[in-house]
């Protein structure tokens, strides 16, 4: 059975340890969606947020083979317990001023913002979980995209709780 | 070789401070004493040329100029296999680093423990695509355990240790260390961390050493249940040196165990419970034994295919326990009922500390795999007049009496080698497995040889593979390394050829060596001598002058083409579809 699921990595904030573990991936054929990557709360430590699909042998074999990695200190797979997820998308429609009023609806809808207009186009910035982003990108495409882009999914766990790396075995 | 940056000459000058301040290469070098290095084989070149000046003046520091990278690092690699300790290999950059790209990759597989170092250009030229320059790291990103690009001298005592710690802990495996020329010239104060710890690393190691006690407590309630036990026992009771350990298991629970080829020595050949190597040239009782156990418990092996053969027919009745101190590799290939994360020494000795007495049982399983074991016992054509493969290898291992430390390269002799080579004990087989790399099998006996002076030393090499590394005869004869060189000579690249006849229909494609040197006038230009046999009995008296010789020695044994590696599975079969060949077997065919 092949899920979608999300790795959250504490690494070391060191040159190369995004190819490390891209590489990884890449020689072991698995498919990932998407990796975020950014400062966290901890100091020279950065977090990564994997999204991958596969079954649960795969997710294992996924957490434990980046467990290795030196520059990995931990790995969480987020489904185990509650958490939030966000993906944050940048779309670029063609829109001659007549019809922006018609778009005013979908905006209020899906609470997102106009961060730049032009003569001719706007920029739309939308926050939301991958399944919200990708049900507005289809109420867009009537609209004519000119242009779109994702960070891909940052998540973390909700409530308290310490960080507790997935088990194995 | 490119010119050396004025710029660097200033960090020649003395800082004025108390303390004693060293260039970086001075601090690698007192590092690597401090971690106890007995040799480093290398090659030097523009990028290591400060390290290299460092070692001209240091007469503590043991370093062994090979003829080309890559025999250096597989020396380097088989002084660790034969000692346990950590192997240091050293190169400059581009193409010397490259060179070592097949050890690093050989070394992996296989989780051997080396400390690599490179050279680099300096660092304002990283990345500038200037002369000699690679992106070793880059390169060795998926075959290193771990690696480390140095940015200053200040760095390099913490890194070496920190490498040489993460080589030889938890499974086991190279890690490279890259050196720009410019902090390998520059000055720091020399310090050596009392501790090393390295975050999230440190902490997972010394939670994986102990087996969880339910997981082996389930074990051992299964143990009590199985009908048709079976111990497949791999490379990681070799590097955990559990031998002792896996043998009082053997002996404790009465359970029969097939060694992979990288296990073989972990438990002596004449064992009763021992039923040979499993798998593509496993033995028909290893094989049978894995097919119809009830209960498979493998200790530090990985599944590699060679062994498994086709998945579905591995072990298909069996409940299987897996010990592996990498929980990567448990459930990776196959499904494991009993997990259970641990050094392969700590959770055999708590298994027979915890083994109850009534554990051992005279199960009628046994007394079927012992009578399997004789029926089918691994059998060639003896002949009076030609010489046969294994009849060397038969040789090779009565007049050593199954002592010597055995490297071998990759290909028919490697196998026969593994079946016909009676191992007492462990770290005496020094081969490639995983990786199957031709060309380790004579450098990686010049390493064995020094990390084991007072041991015999023997190179079983094909007359391909020999002629992969055959420069390093070199080091052998500046350096009287006595190593024995056994090349098995057929004249043609003999395991190729054996899937050319029985899967491509005797389409041979390509591997014909005709041309080869004559390797006895090869050895002697040299400087080593070198013997010839072709028949059994010129076999027996060489091969007694070679045992003599206090030097070197190369053997050139003339054997037949014709002959075939059997037992055979063929690949993309199951373990089932074992072929015997004509003469296993004999007269328990039908």
């Amino acid at each position: 059975m092949s899920n979608r699921f999300l790795l959250s990595a504490t690494v070391n904030d060191t040159p190369g340890v995004l190819q490390r573990v891209a590489g990884l991936f890449s020689r072991r054929s698995y498919n990932i969606e998407s990796i975020t990557v950014g400062p966290c709360e901890q100091e020279g430590r950065s977090r990564m947020i994997v999204a991958a699909r596969g079954d649960d042998a795969l997710v294992r074999q996924m957490c434990s083979q980046l467990s290795k990695l030196i520059d990995v200190l931990d790995v969480v797979q987020l489904q185990e317990r509650p958490f939030v997820s966000r993906d944050l998308m940048l779309v670029k429609l063609r829109m001659e001023p007549s019809k922006r009023s018609e778009l005013q609806s979908l905006i209020d809808t899906f609470r997102c913002s106009v961060i730049d207009v032009s003569p001719d186009t706007v920029i739309l910035q939308v926050v939301g979980d991958t399944e919200k982003n990708d049900a507005f990108l289809q109420l867009l495409r009537p609209y004519g995209i000119l242009e779109m882009t994702r960070t891909g999914e940052t998540a973390m766990s909700r409530g308290l709780g310490e960080r507790e790396p997935t088990s194995i075995g | 070789m490119s010119s050396i940056n004025p710029m660097m000459d200033s960090t020649y000058s003395k800082p004025k401070d108390s303390r004693e301040w060293l260039s970086g290469s001075d601090i690698l070098l007192r590092a690597l004493l401090e971690e106890g290095v007995e040799c480093v084989f290398g090659y030097p070149g523009g990028a290591v040329l400060y390290i290299y000046d460092a070692m001209h003046g240091n007469p503590d520091f043991r370093h062994m100029l090979a003829r080309h990278e890559q025999g250096a690092i597989h020396a380097a690699d088989g002084y660790a296999r034969s000692t346990g300790r950590t192997g240091v290999v050293m190169a400059t950059s581009g193409p010397g680093a490259a060179n070592l790209v097949t050890g690093i990759a050989t070394a992996y597989m296989d989780s051997v423990p080396l400390v690599v170092i490179t050279g680099n250009v300096a660092s304002d030229l990283i990345g500038t695509d200037s002369f000699q320059e690679v992106d070793i790291v880059g390169i060795s990103q998926p075959i290193t355990k771990h690696s480390f690009f140095v940015r200053k001298a200040s760095d390099l005592a913490r890194i070496v240790r920190e490498a040489f710690y993460i080589a030889g802990t938890g499974r086991k495996g190279p890690v490279l260390i890259d050196i720009p020329k410019d902090v390998s010239a520059e000055k720091a104060v020399y310090e050596r961390p009392d501790k090393v710890y390295v975050p999230g690393y440190s902490d997972a190691l010394e939670a994986s050493g102990q087996p969880d006690e339910e997981r082996l407590d389930e074990l051992i309630s299964a143990i009590q249940q199985s009908e048709r036990p079976l111990l497949l026992a791999g490379a990681g009771v070799i590097h955990a040196e559990a031998s002792e350990e896996l043998r009082a298991f053997v002996d404790g629970t009465g359970i029969p165990v097939t060694t992979t080829l990288l296990g073989l020595g972990a438990i002596p050949a004449e064992h009763d419970l021992w039923l040979g190597m499993p798998g593509m040239h496993g033995t028909y009782a290893a094989n049978q034994a894995l097919i119809h156990c009830d209960l498979l418990i493998s200790v530090g092996a990985r599944f590699d295919d060679r062994v498994t053969m086709r998945l579905d027919g591995f072990a298909p009745k069996a409940k299987i326990a897996h010990i592996d101190i990498d929980s990567a590799e448990i459930g990776k290939l196959v499904s494991v009922a009993i997990p259970i994360k641990g050094d392969a020494r700590q959770t055999l000795e708590r298994l027979n500390q915890k083994l109850p007495r009534a554990v051992q049982r005279k199960l009628p399983w046994i007394e079927q795999l012992q009578k399997l074991k004789s029926d089918y016992r691994l059998r060639y054509k003896p002949s009076e007049s030609e010489l046969k493969p294994q009849y060397v290898i038969e040789m090779i291992s009565r007049t050593t009496a199954g002592e010597a430390i055995v490297t071998t390269d990759v290909g028919q002799h490697q196998m026969w080698t593994a079946q016909y080579y009676r191992f007492r004990r462990p770290r005496s087989l020094i081969t490639s497995g995983g990786l199957g790399t031709m060309g380790f099998g004579f450098p990686s006996a010049i390493g064995a040889q020094i990390g084991n002076p007072d041991r015999i030393v023997v190179s079983v090499n094909g007359d391909g593979g020999m002629q992969m590394c055959a420069q390093e005869l070199a080091i052998c004869a500046i350096h009287n390394i006595p190593v024995k060189i056994a090349v098995i000579n057929n004249g043609t690249l003999g395991m190729i050829r054996q899937w050319q006849e029985l899967i491509y229909e005797g389409r041979y494609s390509h591997i014909d060596l005709s041309g080869s040197p004559d390797f006895v006038k090869l050895a002697e230009a040299y400087g080593v001598k070198g013997l010839r046999a072709s028949s059994p009995a010129e076999a027996e008296q060489v091969w007694q002058e070679a045992l003599a010789t206090p030097g070197p020695v190369l053997i050139d044994f003339i054997v037949s083409p014709e002959e075939l590696v059997y037992p055979m599975v063929p690949q993309g079969q199951g373990l089932q579809d074992i072929k015997l060949g004509p003469d296993i077997g004999g007269e328990a065919h039908e």
